[in-house]
């Protein structure tokens, strides 16, 4: 079957990805996104801020379909077994094990796994002498196939406290692109989460461009030049957007000089409007809400994206 | 007492809060320190502006084998969970960026081929900031993991009556291992959709974890009144509104204190230590 794929698909373009992320939290990824979504119309979305997913609150998905995910194994003392010799608890490196655990008819106190602490490395297991440590699988999260209206949607829901948010976000990817080649769609846009660290690692690696969105703010500045580290170690094209830049029009400036001066595109600049918020309330991307205003800079914005992703050299917006 | 600042979503105001809190808190005669553990994008600096006196890199512990010891018996690949030993017929292969360095490997490799070498994974600096005593980590860029370098930042912590924790955005492992033994979690939300969704996460995080909590309400009156009625519903206590105001997104932008340039910002954040006071045990260390 997944030969027949192949030679169907063989004549089609490769499915490509668009990550949109930020460095700095909070500076209108998922908005930005979620405008995308309507904008386009062969496109996939992915969210991959798993551990803190806001694109349903704009997309309202029907799940089609809901996984389990279990991204590793977990460490749990039975406490009728353990007889307090506190080797588990001298071999963590993650402070994970507490002397606090439930007394038995060998002691009176026994060790205890904290789950959220334990990074399920299975070292404790291994060396316990009486065999009282279960080591298993553990289901950290779900995730979801679902259907939008403006297309289909992966997204997922880690657990709470849980560990493994880059496999995670590996598997939405891995399923948005495999919806997008069945359903000969050409794009898969990606909501990314903030950082630089392992979940935005597994969103950007592979992807065909990366659009980072950030706000003219000296924390934004500072944010960027790391974010932009990143996607060159990585070697992946970054375009750049500055959201809200008439909130410092001086440092929306410095911020592009930089940008250019990292060989990074400008994508264009979006001005502060409250009806980014209003929209959101509605359940709205701001462009379904609005025709002005910031709405009209996004669709500027996504022009010049989307005249990247097509393979044009130079995108419009390179000078502004 | 360590009052820990998170929220699930970014930019609700997590560094606007615990530095001018920080601040506020020098200010009235407190010792101070702040831990900035948002060492993927730490910005506390741009603020407090500390003098660094002390700069170290931090290392991270990766297994390396001495081919010539290695009896090939498979076990350290059997133990490591993360994939990052791996024994391929003769050959052992090590992928450093995948290692947890939980010690596995070494305490089953029975011939001693295994040592755990050390690789610069980012920075520790320590300084001060005025009255207030500064730490932060700068993880180096393109590496995974970055609990191990906020267990540095927390273990760097001087003593002092007051310690505010700046954590990651997010409810996964960088804010679990920023917030786990704080007296106290605040979180910092704003009065949206995306906002509520967020907090809603993190209250379950910190609620798991069975540490007290409140919330400050940022940005108030920019969106709607949900957020206000989900904390009166939980039984939540909101310790301070922060009023939507340009002057403070400006300030931000500046990297400038909001208490420091706007006089009722300041009334607030006197008036959210004085709340803190309450719920927390703060008042019985006063200096």
């Amino acid at each position: 079957m997944s030969d027949l794929i192949g030679i169907l698909s063989a004549g089609r373009k490769p499915v490509k990805e668009l990550a949109v992320i930020s460095g700095k939290g909070g500076t209108g990824k998922t908005s930005i996104v979620a405008s995308f979504a309507a904008l386009s119309h062969s496109s996939v979305l992915a969210d991959c801020d798993v551990d803190a997913a806001d694109l349903h609150l704009v997309l309202d998905p029907r799940v089609l379909r809901r996984n389990e995910f279990m991204g590793g194994n977990r460490a749990r003392i039975k406490s009728g077994h353990c007889t307090a010799c506190g080797k588990c608890e001298e071999l963590c490196r993650f402070d994970a094990i507490f002397f606090d655990g439930p007394g038995n008819g060998i002691v009176e106190k026994t060790f205890r796994v904290d789950p959220v602490i334990c990074e399920g490395c299975g070292v404790c297991a291994w060396f316990c002498a009486e065999d009282a440590i279960d080591f298993g699988p553990v289901v950290n999260g779900e995730w979801f196939l679902s259907e939008t209206r403006c297309g289909p949607m992966v997204h997922a829901k880690l657990g709470i406290a849980e560990e493994n948010s880059g496999k995670l976000v590996s598997t939405v990817r891995t399923s948005a692109k495999r919806i997008a080649e069945e359903r000969q769609l050409d794009l898969v846009i990606i909501d990314g989460s903030p950082g630089i660290g392992c979940p935005v690692i597994a969103s950007v690696t592979g992807a065909t461009l990366v659009l980072v969105v950030t706000e003219p703010t000296l924390s934004g500045l500072h944010d960027l030049e790391r974010v932009a580290e990143l996607t060159r170690h990585f070697g992946i094209p970054t375009l750049v957007c500055v959201n809200k830049w008439d909130i410092n029009p001086e440092v929306c400036e410095r911020i592009e000089a930089r940008a250019r001066e990292e060989g990074l595109g400008l994508a264009g600049r979006v001005r502060y409007d409250h009806a980014v918020t209003e929209a959101q309330i509605r359940g709205k991307a701001v462009i379904e809400y609005a025709q002005d205003g910031c709405a009209a800079d996004v669709r500027a914005v996504w022009s010049v994206v989307e005249a990247r992703l097509n393979g044009s050299a130079c995108p419009a917006g390179e000078e502004l | 007492m360590r009052i820990a600042i998170a929220s699930g979503k970014g930019g609700t105001g997590k560094t606007t809060v615990a530095t001018n809190l920080a601040w506020v808190a020098a200010r009235n005669g407190r010792s101070v320190a702040y831990l900035d553990c948002d060492v993927e994008e730490p910005n506390g600096h741009l603020f407090l502006k500390p003098e660094i006196s002390s700069s170290r890199p931090i290392g991270r512990l990766h297994p390396a084998v001495d081919e010539e010891k290695c009896a090939h018996c498979g076990l350290c690949g059997e133990i490591c969970q993360y994939s990052a030993i791996v024994c391929v017929g003769e050959k052992v292969l090590v992928y450093p960026e995948l290692c947890h360095a939980c010690g596995g490997c070494v305490l089953v490799c029975a011939p001693g081929a295994i040592t755990e070498v050390l690789r610069e994974s980012g920075k520790l600096e320590i300084g001060q900031a005025g009255p207030v005593r500064f730490v932060h980590g700068v993880l180096r860029i393109g590496e995974a993991m970055s609990t191990h370098l906020i267990r540095q930042v927390k273990q760097a912590a001087p003593e002092t009556d007051l310690v505010i924790i700046d954590s990651p955005p997010g409810t996964s492992c960088p804010v679990i291992e920023s917030v786990r033994d704080a007296d106290y979690v605040l979180l910092v939300t704003e009065p949206t959709p995306f906002g509520l969704n967020d907090l809603k996460l993190a209250v379950g995080m910190v609620r798991t974890m069975k540490l007290p909590l409140g919330v400050v309400i940022n940005r108030a009156g920019s969106g709607d009144s949900q957020t206000a009625e989900y904390c009166r519903m939980q039984g939540i206590e909101v310790l301070a509104t922060i009023p939507d105001d340009r002057r403070v997104a400006e300030a931000y932008s500046r990297g400038v204190l909001a208490s420091e340039a706007m006089p009722e910002i300041r009334t607030r954040m006197e008036q959210l230590l004085a709340r803190l006071c309450g719920a927390t045990a703060l008042c019985e260390v006063r200096l």
